[in-house]
């Protein structure tokens, strides 16, 4: 898969297989993403004026938590903040993914994708969100051998990681040369 | 350049430590981009490319910078910006 410019637009280029691999690694973040908020526990008169009620708590997986940070180091600070921002911060990048699988859906098996201005950058921010989630399943640290021997159990993540780093570095240069 | 967070005016130092402004910490993580956490920071805030770096590079080196200044709600708001683009920020007074 690679980006190229066509006048104002960028065009994705990708085959079949990494066309799956994206739009089966969207889906799973869409799905991530989903609020997880039941009834039980919004907040009645918050709900009666409309003001999104998150959940309280950090989510319990490390990855998620990397996608929706505190925003306050401060553990009290971080939950009431967490509290009335956290489905908006889930929504966005919904949105984002959303972009990404739309476009996606329409090569199903693999082609020429145009991505006018904002999509590309709903790409940019899908991308790093994909990269976040399996960084974090992988562990990756400062420290972290990127390109591990073929027997290592993470060999094939960190191929799949160090792709989609390659994709979004490619998508930047191509939107920063678009902008000049 | 522009630079959003700043205070409108000037102001002497004693008078600074006593607004207690907010600010808007990125911590340092091994996943984001160079590339890419400088064009968050260039896109968000208007900061020049040269500016950007800095600051990218202050977290990188540091462990962690503060991007932008400005009252608690302001910090927030830029924080919550962040996240969307997936950096990772914290809001904190300023010390």
């Amino acid at each position: 898969m690679r980006f190229t410019k066509r006048r104002s637009s960028i065009e994705a280029r990708l085959n079949r297989v990494e066309a799956t691999m994206l739009r089966s690694m969207a889906g799973d973040l869409l799905e991530l993403l989903e609020d997880d908020t039941d009834g039980s526990e919004q907040d009645p008169l918050a709900a009666l004026v409309g003001m999104p009620t998150g959940p309280v708590e950090r989510p319990t997986d490390p990855a998620l938590v990397r996608l929706l940070p505190d925003a306050y180091t401060d553990d009290q600070d971080a939950a009431d903040f967490r509290r009335y921002t956290e489905s908006d911060l889930r929504a966005a990048k919904r949105s984002q993914a959303t972009v990404m699988l739309a476009g996606l859906d329409a090569v199903p098996a693999g082609g020429r994708i145009p991505l006018e201005p904002a999509q590309a950058d709903a790409w940019l921010g899908c991308l790093n969100d994909l990269r976040l989630i399996l960084g974090s399943r992988m562990e990756v640290s400062e420290e972290t051998d990127l390109y591990p021997e073929p027997d290592d159990p993470k060999f094939q993540g960190l191929e799949i990681y160090g792709w989609l780093g390659r994709l979004q570095e490619s998508l930047l240069a191509h939107m920063q040369a678009g902008a000049r | 350049m522009t630079a959003p967070a700043q205070l409108d005016k000037p102001v002497a130092d004693d008078q600074a430590s006593t607004q207690h402004p907010w600010v808007a910490i990125v911590w340092n993580d091994p996943i984001n981009l160079m590339s890419y956490v400088t064009h968050v920071l260039m896109e968000l805030f208007g900061y020049t490319r040269e500016k950007a770096e800095a600051m990218m590079l202050d977290v990188h080196n540091k462990g962690r910078a503060a991007v932008s200044s400005g009252t608690r709600e302001k910090m927030e708001q830029d924080v919550t910006r962040l996240h969307a683009k997936g950096l990772w920020a914290t809001v904190q007074e300023d010390s």
